[in-house]
């Protein structure tokens, strides 16, 4: 094994045990557990997101529409059909994974800012429907009056209502489900030709490749993992409001992923730990949190091009 | 039997005809070289052959099936691969990797989540094979951006020969090349035609490649067939002289 990798394998460690000891370690520096269920469904949410834009080289700016349908799904599935945590969490992936798949169908014919453009429309319906249709979603007041639920193993059941610790584990587990099935995707072949369509759409036509079926496929992927986080986002909150579905949300989320690095699988975590921690800090302190933010997403795009990750990289390098 | 059949083909963009009416037929096993001035319409009649545009009348046939309508990567499905005037590949993956993808994709395999150690194994005998074919084998780890030019050109070879083409489309492979990249190019294509029979069809500026490689010569001006035939033929063709040199010659 090369130094390289050596030192990739222990980073990749690295990261794991501190996830698996946050709620230990993050008290002693000001933190809660809650805030780190926060770190890790966003943390989902800019990687999917970055699924698309670091691994296929395509930006969508309406992603919180499948965080959003996921989260709606999510929360009237607990409301209406049944009292079941894992069941909420199956319907709102689908929901907000299926409907990704069909709009995505019309959208992967158009390329750069066209498709940017598309996407923030369609997202923008979705999050007018969800003001307008108050009966089923509760408009601008949000979903409300669900709850998650125990996780029922017959012989023992799991209360992650109250306890956050377990609640924390419990999206752990999830993200690290997600995160795992994400980088397996990626180290397929057909990861391998989303790369190709990011570095040359060209060339990876003329191998063959049907580039907009492919484009199509990381997309539908891409939506369903957006959807798994803003099912775990309603779970987290207990409520799901038409903000999760608007494009300023995308927004962050390509924040995120831009801020931390997008061309490192793990960039988009980093990128949402600073977001999460920073905005979790400031907005205590002036409700003017968002300028800071600016700063440095200026600062960064402007010096750091490859996020803060590969800041960190660099400096270790030499 | 005739690998590619280009019949009476067209191409308009606006009031411009850059192609007009230009048949080609070129048996298996043929090395055939498209030469013309500047503005001769070489480049959109090879982006028609593959499949890059759709001409607006006539038609392609590719080992006599029509493939006038398919897109682009159908082609390459049924064995056309080309190359570009500049260089096309994927700048910040290895020369390994680049050639890996179009070696996945050729198998079948785009679509596979995983392969098999077996699969592995084969899939790596072919793209060593194709890199050694290419003179590659000292740069297999190194990034396709690093590589000088002629070594890109080469790599953008071996990923279309990686794909087992039965028709070999190479647009102007030396074109931007120094005097030594042109020569090393040049008898790789050489190799490809004589010692592994790939049936090519090449867009060339340079004269002495075209001379020393083509075993026959279809000379494109202002969009239209001007003649064809053996290089000596064409040498010695006084339509050929005037488009070349100006109508004083």
């Amino acid at each position: 094994m090369t130094r390289e990798q050596s030192l990739k394998l222990a980073s990749i460690a690295a990261i794991w045990i501190a996830l698996a000891f946050a709620p230990l370690w993050m008290p002693i520096f000001g933190g809660y557990t809650a805030l780190g269920t926060r770190v890790l469904v966003l943390g989902l949410a800019a990687m999917s997101v970055n699924f698309l834009l670091g691994f296929t080289g395509v930006l969508s700016f309406g992603h919180a529409a499948y965080f959003g349908l996921g989260a709606y799904g999510a929360g009237l599935a607990l409301k209406f059909i049944a009292l079941s945590t894992p069941l909420a969490l199956l319907l709102g992936t689908l929901l907000g994974g299926v409907v990704g798949s069909i709009l995505g169908a019309v959208m992967v014919h158009r390329r750069g800012v066209y498709f940017a453009m598309v996407t923030i429309a369609f997202g923008q319906v979705f999050y007018y429907i969800a003001f307008q249709w108050s009966s089923l979603t509760g408009g601008d007041d949000g979903l409300r009056g669900f709850s998650r639920q125990p996780l029922d193993f017959g012989a023992f059941q799991i209360d992650i209502i109250h306890n956050t610790t377990y609640f924390y584990y419990f999206v752990l587990i999830c993200f690290a489900l997600a995160i795992g099935l994400m980088g397996f995707i990626l180290r397929s072949p057909f990861g391998r030709t989303m790369v190709a369509i990011r570095e040359n759409e060209r060339r990876a036509r003329f191998l063959g490749i049907p580039v907009e079926r492919h484009i199509w496929i990381a997309f539908t992927l891409s939506c369903f993992f957006m959807a798994f986080a803003g099912s775990l986002y309603a779970l987290l909150n207990n409520f799901a409001d038409p903000r999760g579905l608007h494009y300023s949300l995308s927004g962050d989320f390509v924040i995120m992923a831009v801020m931390g690095g997008m061309r490192n699988f793990w960039g988009p975590l980093l990128g949402a730990i600073v977001f999460v921690v920073l905005q979790d800090f400031l907005s205590s302190i002036t409700i003017n949190w968002m300028s800071f933010i600016g700063i440095l997403i200026v600062l960064v795009v402007l010096f750091f091009p490859r996020g803060l990750l590969g800041l960190l990289q660099r400096s270790s390098a030499t | 039997m005739n690998v590619l059949e280009v019949k009476n083909v067209s191409k308009r963009f606006g009031s411009l005809v850059a192609v007009r009416d230009v048949s080609l037929t070129v048996p298996k096993g043929e090395l055939r070289a498209v030469i013309g001035p500047n503005g001769a319409g070489k480049t959109t009649f090879f982006n028609l052959i593959s499949g890059f545009f759709r001409p607006n009348s006539g038609s392609v046939r590719f080992e006599g099936e029509d493939v006038t309508t398919l897109p682009a990567q159908q082609r390459v499905a049924l064995g056309m691969a080309r190359t570009f005037q500049i260089t096309e590949i994927f700048p910040e993956l290895t020369v390994f990797e680049n050639v890996r993808i179009g070696a996945e994709v050729a198998a079948g395999f785009r679509l596979r989540p995983w392969i098999s150690r077996a699969e592995k194994n084969e899939l790596k005998q072919r793209i060593d094979e194709s890199l050694t074919l290419c003179g590659l084998t000292d740069k297999t780890d190194r990034l396709a951006a690093e590589l000088a030019p002629g070594h890109q050109r080469a790599a953008e070879i071996a990923m279309a020969l990686i794909l087992r083409p039965r028709l070999l489309l190479l647009d102007e492979p030396t074109a931007g090349m120094g005097d030594q990249e042109t020569y090393d190019i040049t008898q790789l294509v050489r190799r490809l035609h004589r010692d592994n029979n790939f049936t090519i069809v090449l867009i060339e500026h340079d004269m002495r490649v075209v001379f020393h490689l083509a075993d026959r010569i279809t000379v494109l001006d202002q969009g239209a067939l001007l003649a064809e035939g053996t290089p000596n033929e064409i040498a010695s063709n006084d339509d050929v002289q005037a488009a070349y040199l100006g109508k004083a010659a």
